[in-house]
């Protein structure tokens, strides 16, 4: 890890961070009490780094994630993607964003239930507006990276839950976006596939990807190059490991 | 995302979900099948009670004399009495109207009374039995089937003839042929020397019970007192020409009956404009409401589709969520869910409209009741029909499509 840029407020990031967030918190009204998830989280994360979030649940590393994942918006604070300040973008934007610079994997796999492994990984690809002929392609190719070439047909109640993790991550790469994001990627899985699909992520981040994943089990953390850890909302520690 | 494509995915959906795809399909279809249906019943009846009743019961161009008007919506009690108390109609009524019109005109006498008609051992009960003049025919447009009318000759010199109404005929002599058989009616033997067409009904009160014979034949008096007449047909050949009939007959009356400038006629000129206006104050209710019946149904069955539909949007939630998660802008949503409840709606309305359509035909053909389609309807049927689908699909995934996605991945 390199040295890590001083950001103040008004600064704009170094090019080669890909994930800054400066003071990030994120407040959830309750009705009778506010939850505060993140009480000012300042991350920085460079191309081609593998980080793991970790930390004990409660302590706003889903929140974390998903905020990076663009799926929530923080309460104050920045988050620049990519030299761009993301907290600032309206809605259609941020869908841009969602749709091009970040591939989501959930825990729960969020798959259509009635559309086959293709027609999954093609939707990002609709959404992108891409022609039906190079969408069939693109995403026939990334089921052939994550080892499905031979399932494409298949809907996902007739995979097994690692097929289904790696179809979701070949939804999440078809579009060949800037950052991965896995919220406890392995959560569902048993500890067999878990050591399958933690396989793929460290090709994939061989390959150049960055990756940034959430998780509360160790051994999993144990694949990353840094490990940020979040308690009571804010960072707690953040080291790199020896690869 | 292109147009194509959400009409694709709304495909492919609709498809996936083909119970609560087909329960949505149902209720619009429903909705505009039973709108099309009562309102085809309540136009049908309208028109016929405008167009074919009111010349069934007075002819086309034609007035009747009569002591008090013959359909009488709503008369306080007071102005019945008061016509109770006026003078009948007498033959010289008839006899000075006659003589006295310049309007070329055709006239009828017509007495009317409930009796029993019989032949042999059989009887026809409850028929009406009509002692009137040779043009009565015309004037009531009645074909003869079989036989013949009787002449001015015969309706002169009373000759004891009857023309017989197709049911009374049936009831009488079966199969066999009636001509020349002999009827009997109050004691008195009639030869039957024709048969009126078949007149049909109307709203299942039939037309073919009655016996028509001479005015002056012997059953005048089962009819009426001597000399009275129920009422006096007049028949001229232009609406224009009625009218100017209507008004010499008034005057020739007021000059009978000694009446000065300031009093009211104390005698009646009916035309078919009494009966529609009469038949006006019913089909308000009728066209107002049975379509209003319909509506509130519609509107009931359109928050059923509402409910079915929020159910499957909120169920559809976490899709939607997903949809945005992998860079769905809101309007991409609100596009593909537009399809979808488009199509349903339109297929459901579509065989809503053939469904209301052919219901009406079948109403029509096998119920006393006259149906007829109302464009009108069709148009508000579809436009509730589908507007409801529409609004059902499209309003719950837009407030879906509001949140954040993280917000609708969560919901259960």
């Amino acid at each position: 890890m390199s040295a890590v840029q001083l950001f103040r407020t008004g600064d704009t990031p170094r090019p080669d961070v890909i994930i800054l967030t400066h003071k990030l918190t994120r407040e959830y009204d309750m009705g009778s009490e506010l939850v505060r998830a993140l009480r000012g989280v300042s991350v920085q994360i460079q191309k081609n780094e593998y980080v793991a979030v970790m930390g004990p649940s409660g302590s706003g590393k889903s929140t974390l994630m998903n905020l990076i994942g663009c799926l929530d918006t923080p309460t104050s604070g920045e988050y620049w993607l990519n030299s761009q300040k993301v907290s600032d973008l309206a809605d259609d934007e941020l869908a841009r964003i969602r749709n091009k610079e970040i591939g989501f994997v959930f825990q729960t796999f969020n798959l259509l239930p009635r559309a086959d492994a293709l027609h999954n990984v093609e939707l990002p690809l609709i959404y992108a507006g891409m022609s039906a002929r190079s969408r069939r392609e693109r995403a026939a190719h990334a089921l052939e990276r994550v080892g499905l070439g031979n399932r494409m047909d298949h809907k996902p109640n007739e995979l097994s839950g690692g097929q289904r993790q790696r179809v979701a991550i070949a939804r999440a790469l078809v579009n060949e976006p800037s950052i991965l994001l896995a919220d406890e990627p392995t959560g569902n899985l048993d500890s067999t596939t878990s050591q399958e699909i933690m396989g793929v992520f460290a090709e994939l981040h061989h390959q150049g990807q960055t990756v940034v994943m959430v998780t509360h089990e160790q051994d999993i953390a144990a694949h990353a190059e840094r490990v940020i850890t979040l308690r009571d909302g804010i960072v707690a520690t953040d080291q790199a490991r020896a690869a | 995302m292109p147009f194509f494509e959400a009409i694709r995915m709304a495909l492919q959906t609709i498809r996936a979900q083909k119970l609560k795809s087909g329960f949505s399909l149902l209720g619009v279809f429903v909705g505009v099948a039973s709108l099309i249906a009562a309102w085809g019943i309540a136009n049908g009846v309208n028109r016929y009670m405008t167009e074919k009743f009111a010349q069934t019961l007075y002819g086309v161009n034609t007035f009747q004399l009569r002591r008090q008007p013959m359909f009488t919506p709503n008369v306080p009690d007071s102005v019945w009495r008061a016509w109770r108390r006026r003078p009948r109609i007498r033959f010289s009524d008839a006899e000075a109207i006659s003589q006295g019109l310049t309007v070329p005109v055709i006239t009828a006498w017509q007495s009317s009374d409930r009796v029993t008609v019989s032949y042999a051992n059989k009887e026809a009960r409850d028929i009406d039995l009509t002692a009137a003049s040779e043009r009565y025919f015309d004037i009531k447009n009645l074909g003869i089937a079989i036989g013949r009318p009787f002449t001015g000759e015969e309706n002169r010199s009373g000759a004891p003839v009857a023309v017989l109404g197709e049911a009374v005929a049936k009831r009488l002599f079966s199969e066999r042929a009636p001509l020349g058989k002999s009827v009997r009616i109050g004691g008195v033997p009639y030869r039957v020397i024709g048969v009126v067409e078949h007149q049909g009904s109307i709203l299942g009160f039939p037309l073919d019970r009655f016996v028509v014979v001479p005015a002056l034949s012997p059953a005048q008096n089962l009819v009426n007192p001597p000399g009275i007449l129920d009422a006096f047909l007049v028949k001229a050949h232009s609406d224009l020409e009625m009218r100017e009939a209507i008004s010499q007959a008034e005057g020739i009356m007021r000059s009978r009956r000694h009446l000065r400038p300031k009093q009211d006629n104390n005698f009646a000129l009916d035309t078919s404009e009494g009966v529609q206006r009469f038949w006006a104050g019913i089909s308000t209710i009728l066209v107002t409401v049975i379509p209003g019946i319909v509506i509130i149904s519609l509107v009931i069955g359109g928050i059923v589709i509402m409910n079915i539909m929020l159910m499957a949007v909120a169920e559809r939630t976490r899709e939607i969520g997903l949809r945005k998660s992998l860079g769905a802008r809101r309007s991409d949503v609100l596009r593909q869910f537009l399809a979808e409840s488009t199509t349903i709606a339109t297929v459901g309305a579509a065989f809503g409209i053939l469904a209301g359509i052919g219901l009406t035909f079948v109403i029509n053909a096998i119920s006393p009741l006259p149906a007829s389609v109302s464009p009108a309807s069709v148009v508000l049927g579809v436009v509730m029909g589908a507007g409801v689908g529409i609004v059902a699909g499209v309003y719950p995934a837009s407030r879906a499509a509001k949140l954040d996605p993280i917000t609708a991945l969560r919901q259960e």
